[in-house]
């Protein structure tokens, strides 16, 4: 304190002197900084279990077509003399072929491409699993266990049985847990799936669950060579699942297998584009929500700083008076606002970590785009940052009219009485 | 060897101020000059509303003349800009006015030492010895830590004088400095901001209505209307 300025001396005791308006602004302050990062951090869990969800069961990259130009290009006649020589490209109008016709040799062009840390084929088609209680319409999903490994999170979404199991079982299957309530299937159980000439049985290695209410109803894995056989596709896969390091680079990666590789790859941000725009919104009106929080900051911060520049007019007048500039003024009134800001902008992370921690334990069932029992938050510094820029914002643009208002006071006009 | 100072603390010539506006307006001072001597005393006395108080804000910078020449220490000021006019006010002039103004959430020695942290001339240690120094030469030794809000009215406007006297300034503009104390404070008061400014080679420049005081002044310059008269 020995060293501090004078105009921040002063700041500190004008602040001092409003005890309770202080503690109104620093109230307001605190709630909005810490309800904007509880409500970046519930809205932001939600969103980011949605994406790991989804990359975890379809991944970053899917190529299930192979593009062929109709139109490549067109050339004009250059015969005679007199004819024009131009060419027309329409490299937009093309014909989709669905399924890889030479898969391995794909995977082996998609593993050369730097952000790839995994390749997988699959065979896909759909058939009745029953058994003796119930019959569903089944997915199969026809996989090498370890290439879809990599580009998924099979490992971590077994609720019972073992992948194990499934790997030693040539006639294994891997059944959602939808499906398995549904048909009251336990590890161990058989299934029935019908193939063009009857039906297979398979046995239960293990039940799965991604909490994509979706998959786990339909969605059944077999071996791929198990699958090639029942589905009557002995070569070709119907597509290939990529998994990347960096998830966010899908787009411009999806954009390049395909000019490479003439195959149309889809990126899990196109894919997954209706529910991102889902979460978007949310984020949106969420965020509306929380600025009006940080509004209210601001309006209480511009109230308790235009009563004391109201209030101090005298004292103003008598710091001029004694050489303090206008820029000194104006700096008493900003210091006041910066020393509520840092004051509550602390209270309100740490009412921000506290409220997020007491969130995440909150139980909450949901089914249906993601699996989870307890609330989700998203842990980011980047949503206290947010949320101290945002008060920050508010809070000096609140204090900047009582602070020129102050600094533009005539000395003499207030100690001469006539001020306002 | 330094220049030997000027020996008028400040001047003005032929100062014109109006104030208020349309009908209201009115024309406060008429051409007004005026020399204040380092370690003189020089009351301006007049009936209320004649200008007196006008003419010590003119002169004290607080305020712009609407006409005429002011000069502080043999700097011309009417013309110059804000910043120049603060800093001028920092350096070279004091205030004591009829209400003490004190910052009443300091003490009396942060009081004081206001204008000296501004001014930034001295280290905070010395600050704090000049400060101690002036209130225990007003009397206030004792009740240097004490909060500006629990002294007497008496004890507030001699931190006030105090104050004026931190930086050291070449003219001190007192407008009624004794206008709201008792009899006995009165005397102390003027006592003080008088002799100390006399010892140090300060004019001192004070508004009053009380005769008996400008009479002890070492000039008294009377006004009416806007003027000084004969």
């Amino acid at each position: 304190m020995a060293a501090a300025s004078p105009n921040l001396r002063i700041a500190l005791r004008f602040l001092t002197s409003r005890k309770r308006a202080m503690a109104m602004s620093l109230t307001c302050i605190t709630l909005g900084v810490g309800l904007f990062v509880i409500t970046r951090a519930t809205t932001s869990g939600f969103e980011g279990l949605f994406i790991r969800t989804m990359l975890g069961t379809n991944g970053a990259i899917r190529i299930e077509e192979k593009t062929q130009d109709v139109v490549g290009v067109m050339q004009a006649d250059t015969g005679g003399p007199q004819s024009s020589n131009f060419k027309i490209s329409n490299l937009e109008d093309r014909k989709f072929i669905h399924g890889i016709e030479e898969p391995e040799l794909l995977m082996a062009a998609v593993r050369h491409f730097q952000n790839v840390t995994g390749v997988a084929a699959v065979l896909t088609g759909s058939r009745r699993v029953r058994n003796s209680f119930n019959e569903e319409n089944g997915q199969v999903f026809g996989v090498e266990l370890d290439d879809f490994l990599q580009v998924s999170d099979l490992g971590s979404q077994i609720v019972a049985g073992s992948l194990q199991s499934f790997r030693e079982t040539p006639m294994g299957l891997l059944v959602g847990q939808v499906m398995a309530n549904r048909l009251k299937l336990s590890p161990g159980d058989t299934v029935l799936i019908d193939a063009d000439d009857g039906a297979v049985r398979f046995r239960v290695s293990a039940i799965y669950e991604t909490g994509v209410n979706e998959i786990d109803r339909q969605r059944v894995y077999l071996h791929l060579a198990e699958a090639r056989s029942l589905l009557r596709r002995p070569t070709g896969a119907s597509l290939l699942q990529i998994n990347l390091r960096d998830k966010d680079r899908a787009p411009a990666d999806a954009f390049f297998i395909s000019r490479t590789l003439g195959y149309s790859a889809i990126s899990w941000q196109q894919r997954e584009r209706s529910w991102l725009e889902v979460f978007r919104a949310l984020k949106l009106s969420t965020l509306l929500t929380v600025m009006l929080f940080s509004l209210i900051a601001g309006i209480a911060m511009f109230n308790t700083l235009a009563m004391i520049a109201m209030e101090k007019t005298r004292e103003i007048a008598i710091l001029r008076s004694m050489g303090y500039t206008r820029r000194d003024i104006a700096a008493i009134f900003l210091w006041q606002a910066s020393l509520v800001l840092a004051v509550g902008s602390g209270l309100g992370c740490l009412l921000g970590v506290g409220g997020t921690w007491a969130i995440a334990t909150l139980p909450v069932r949901i089914r249906g785009i993601f699996a989870t029992d307890t609330f989700i938050v998203a842990w980011s510094g980047w949503h206290y940052v947010e949320a101290v820029v945002m008060a920050a914002i508010m809070v000096m643009l609140a204090s900047l009219l009582p602070a020129r208002r102050a600094a533009r006071l005539e000395p003499g006009d207030v100690i001469r009485g006539s001020a306002q | 060897m330094p220049p030997a100072p000027d020996p008028l603390a400040l001047r003005c010539e032929n100062l014109h101020r109006y104030l208020g506006g349309g009908e209201g307006r009115v024309h406060v001072l008429r051409g007004v000059s005026f020399a204040a001597r380092r370690g003189e005393v020089c009351a301006i006395v007049g009936p209320s509303g004649c200008g007196k108080s006008t003419l010590l804000y003119q002169l004290g910078l607080l305020d712009r003349p609407d006409d005429g020449q002011i000069w502080i220490n043999g700097e011309q000021m009417s013309g110059a800009d804000d910043g120049l006019r603060t800093a001028a006010r920092s350096r070279h002039v004091g205030f004591v006015f009829q209400f003490h103004f004190l910052l009443l959430e300091f003490t009396a020695l942060e009081n004081v030492m206001l204008p000296m942290r501004k001014l930034g001339r001295l280290a905070p240690a010395a600050m704090e010895a000049r400060a101690t120094e002036l209130l225990t030469a007003v009397g206030l030794g004792d009740k240097v830590r004490r909060a500006a809000a629990h002294l007497s009215g008496g004890e507030q406007q001699r931190v006030a004088v105090a104050r004026a006297l931190a930086n050291e300034p070449s003219a001190i503009l007192a407008d009624e400095p004794t206008g709201n104390l008792d009899a006995k404070n009165s005397d102390l008061v003027f006592e003080l901001l008088t002799s100390l400014a006399r010892r140090n080679g300060q004019a001192v420049v004070m508004v009053t209505h009380n005769p008996e005081m400008a009479a002890r002044c070492d000039a008294v310059r009377p006004m009416r209307d806007g003027q000084f008269i004969p």
